[in-house]
């Protein structure tokens, strides 16, 4: 697998990711899509690790893994942040009995 | 001598009762509104003392410097490199003969007012006014700099305006004060136009050591330099100048064409018209062309000029006043008159003849007026077509009023014949000049409608039958589907008025009988006061520095043709208007019978429909200010609606886009930083290397 391939994925990723946060109107698909750009950058960062950074830091171990460690990094961000969100569309279904974004336009005023 | 604090005193006197008054008595001791009167009486009565004092500081302090004006130092107030704006005090004969006039009469007239304005709810604001008034007369006489002169000049102004619309709610008496204010107004561009003249020659007059503010370096410089040659002012430019002083001593003393707003004036308090619009303010215009006679005596246009116009006056004024129904406008045509006398006279170069007119005009006018009053506060209406036969029970008020008008007429030897056949005289010693000429013809008519108006006004008051007062004239109003006169209170209580009225009263009245022979003996000084032959005269002429005015003396001639005319209208006036008390009730106007005339007459000669319909509303509304309310409306306010409807529309469009939804603004966000990262890919080569 080359590092092309990896980051035409990981853009696909994330566009999807992207479209699904902005034309959505579940909240609930807005946050997985979140999470699907979540995961296209995560993958971005990984490739990088293992494509790029290695050459000319081959005498440092930790520099090498800094990609990967990123990505872990990422992902208990990302988890701390879902819960996080599942908390605000919780307390927005509280309040309007609807989990709907479109209706949601509070901010206007 | 008076020291200068002494004579700022007699100006600053009565600013302390006004403020004291304004400050104090008025928000806080209203309910003894009477010591606001008791104040400004106490003032202006040490006042009188101080400019007595002055009077004979300037007449006797040296007697080689007799008439010479007292030097006071003067306070620079701004200074502007060549032009420096002065302040002080100038005292000379004009001066100290106008402080003692201004304190004296309005001394009189305040104690008056005790008694005619004690049931007024505005009693203290009256006097507040008043004290301002006052304060502001006699700083305009006492102002050394033409600058601070005007400033006096704009404040007599207010104060009038103020005084006239005292009774606010009264729309006659607003709009009479808003007249006033306008009209007089229209003249003082002129003076302050030719006070801005001055100020641009301001260099021209440093270098000749002089300050072009200063009054008596305007005397100076209009004067022609000694080697023959011409002064600093001189010529067209002088023309100017004096003309420009002279409009603003028109619109102030009613001259002929300014003179419409002071008939209306008689809408404020009686006693107000007889301080303000008959002794002094009105007469602050002949002081002024008096205070430049040196420069006006340098220009021969401005001269006729000033005594056609004075000499027109004095007929056309006294015209009108033969057919009004109301006895303080009769006055006030009278007042007009007599300034026109004082006008053409000087106009003529009577200098001392014109002020010493001013000085009796002053006492016997004040007295006419306060007759009026007492003659209102009895009958409840200023309509004498609803007086008559009020001698019987007025009797000290018809004796005081019967010196008064023959001191108008001038009838020997009341005070107006001394001061009017001195004018007479100085004028016919000019008949060389065609102006002169007419301005004596003039002057001559005037004196028969003087004693014709004068004992239509006395006949119809005091004599005949009493035909009803103020409750009869609200009836007939009522009957006739009439709005209400104003003014009219309709309470009639026939009776004398008190004594605080006729006291002071009957002060002027003393004065009004000898103040003319005593102030200018025309023979030889008097065996018991010591006063010298032509004193006032003389003294006036001592006190002009540049200019020595010739005094006519005596003529026995020219005493009986004005006496004689005197007596012709005084005759003409009883065999029309006199009744025998207890006669019918007659209420048909003998002069009605020349019906065009009478109708021109009542109307004014048309000149308040001249002004008011066809230049202000036709030319003036219509015409120009059609035009500037166009361009506002059309090219001002289209711009601004034009500005304003740009960010109305605009933000309109921008609030479109506030919908509230975040997936809304995250789509712009995102197609924003794609725009920028497009925007590096393309140009941003340089910073990426």
């Amino acid at each position: 697998m080359s590092l092309e391939a990896l980051l035409i994925v990981s853009a696909i990723l994330f566009a999807i990711g992207l479209y699904g946060t902005l034309a959505r109107s579940n909240v609930i698909a807005v946050l997985m899509s979140l999470e699907i750009m979540f995961n296209a950058v995560n993958l971005t960062l990984v490739a990088l690790a293992k494509f790029v950074a290695p050459q000319g830091l081959q005498d440092n171990l930790a520099n090498a893994l800094t990609g990967q460690v990123f990505a872990v990094f990422v992902i208990t961000v990302a988890a701390a942040e879902i819960a996080l969100g599942l908390g605000i569309v919780l307390a927005m279904y509280r309040n309007t009995e609807s989990v709907d974004l479109s209706q949601a336009t509070q901010l206007r005023n | 001598m008076p020291s200068e604090a002494v004579v700022w005193s007699i100006l600053f006197l009565p600013v302390a009762a006004f403020l004291i008054t304004s400050l104090i008595i008025r928000p806080f001791l209203n309910r003894y509104s009477l010591l606001s009167g008791l104040l400004l009486i106490l003032c202006l009565a040490v006042a009188f003392g101080l400019s007595l004092w002055a009077l004979w500081a300037v007449n006797d302090a040296d007697a080689a410097h007799r008439g010479a004006s007292l030097e006071f130092p003067v306070h620079t107030w701004l200074d502007l490199g060549s032009a420096q704006i002065q302040m002080g005090l100038l005292l000379d004969p004009l001066t100290a003969i106008m402080l003692v006039v201004v304190t004296g009469v309005s001394l009189m007239i305040q104690i008056y007012s005790l008694g005619y304005m004690r049931h007024d709810p505005s009693f203290s604001r009256y006097f507040a006014y008043m004290a301002l008034f006052t304060a502001a007369m006699l700083g305009l006489v006492l102002s050394v700099n033409i600058l601070q002169l005007y400033a006096f000049w704009e404040l007599v102004g207010l104060a009038s305006y103020l005084l006239i619309g005292f009774w606010h709610d009264r729309p006659a008496a607003a709009a009479a004060a808003k007249k006033a204010f306008i009209v007089t107004r229209i003249g003082d561009v002129g003076f302050l136009l030719a006070i801005i003249f001055l100020f641009f020659k301001a260099d021209e007059f440093a270098a000749a050591g002089l300050n072009a503010l200063h009054i008596p370096d305007i005397w100076a410089a209009a004067q022609p330099a000694l080697d023959g040659g011409s002064g600093i002012l001189a010529g067209v430019a002088l023309t100017w100048v004096t003309l420009g002083i002279f409009a603003g001593a028109a619109g102030k003393s009613g001259q002929f064409p300014l003179h419409t707003w002071l008939p209306d004036a008689m809408e404020g308090p009686t006693p107000v018209s007889a301080l303000i619009h008959a002794a002094t303010m009105v007469a602050a215009g002949v002081f002024l062309v008096g205070r430049f006679f040196p420069v006006f005596q340098q220009t021969a246009q401005t001269m006729t000029v000033v005594a056609l116009i004075g000499g027109f006056t004095a007929f056309m004024a006294a015209t009108m006043g033969l057919v009004m129904n109301d006895i303080k406008r009769v006055m006030a045509y009278s007042t007009i008159s007599q300034l026109g006398y004082m006008m053409a006279a000087l106009g003529l170069g009577a200098y001392g003849a014109a002020l010493f007119h001013l000085f009796t005009h002053a006492f016997f006018k004040a007295l006419l007026f306060l007759c009026a009053g007492s003659v209102n506060h009895a009958s409840g209406t200023f309509n004498m077509r609803y007086m008559g036969g009020l001698r019987r029970q007025m009797p000290w008020t018809y004796l005081l009023m019967l010196i008064g008008g023959l001191s108008l007429v001038g009838i020997v030897p009341l005070a107006g014949f001394w001061s009017k056949d001195e004018i007479l005289l100085s004028v016919w010693m000019e008949r060389d000049n065609p102006a002169a000429q007419a301005t004596f013809v003039l002057l001559i008519v005037g004196v028969l409608l003087t004693a014709f108006y004068t004992f239509r006004m006395i006949f119809m008051t005091f004599h005949g039958q009493f035909r009803g007062g103020g409750e009869q004239e609200l009836k007939d109003a009522e009957e006739a589907q009439l709005p209400l006169p104003s003014g009219v209170s309709g309470q009639v209580h026939l009776a004398e008025s008190p004594l605080v009225m006729l006291a002071p009263m009957a002060f002027l009245g003393f004065f009004a009988v000898v103040a003319g022979y005593l102030a200018n003996p025309q023979w030889s000084a008097l065996p018991l006061i010591q006063v010298p032959k032509h004193w006032i005269t003389e003294y006036l002429g001592e006190g002009l520095t540049f200019a020595q005015p010739s005094i006519p003396s005596f003529s026995f001639g020219m005493a009986l043709v004005s006496t004689v005319v005197a007596l012709v209208g005084i005759g003409l006036a009883a065999r029309l208007y006199s009744r025998k008390q207890g006669e019918a009730i007659d209420l048909v106007e003998p002069l009605e019978r020349a019906r065009p005339l009478h109708l021109l007459l009542t109307n004014k000669y048309y000149l308040d429909y001249l002004y008011e319909d066809l230049i202000v509303r036709r030319w003036f509304y219509q015409g120009l200010v059609a035009i500037t309310d166009w361009v506002d409306r059309t090219l001002v306010d289209g711009f601004v609606d034009l500005l304003g409807g740009t960010f109305r529309t605009s933000g309109r469009l921008v609030t479109a886009l506030q919908t509230g939804q975040v997936q809304f603004y995250g789509t712009f966000l995102i197609f924003g930083a794609l725009v920028i990262l497009v925007a590096f890919l393309i140009f941003g080569r340089g910073i990426r290397s």
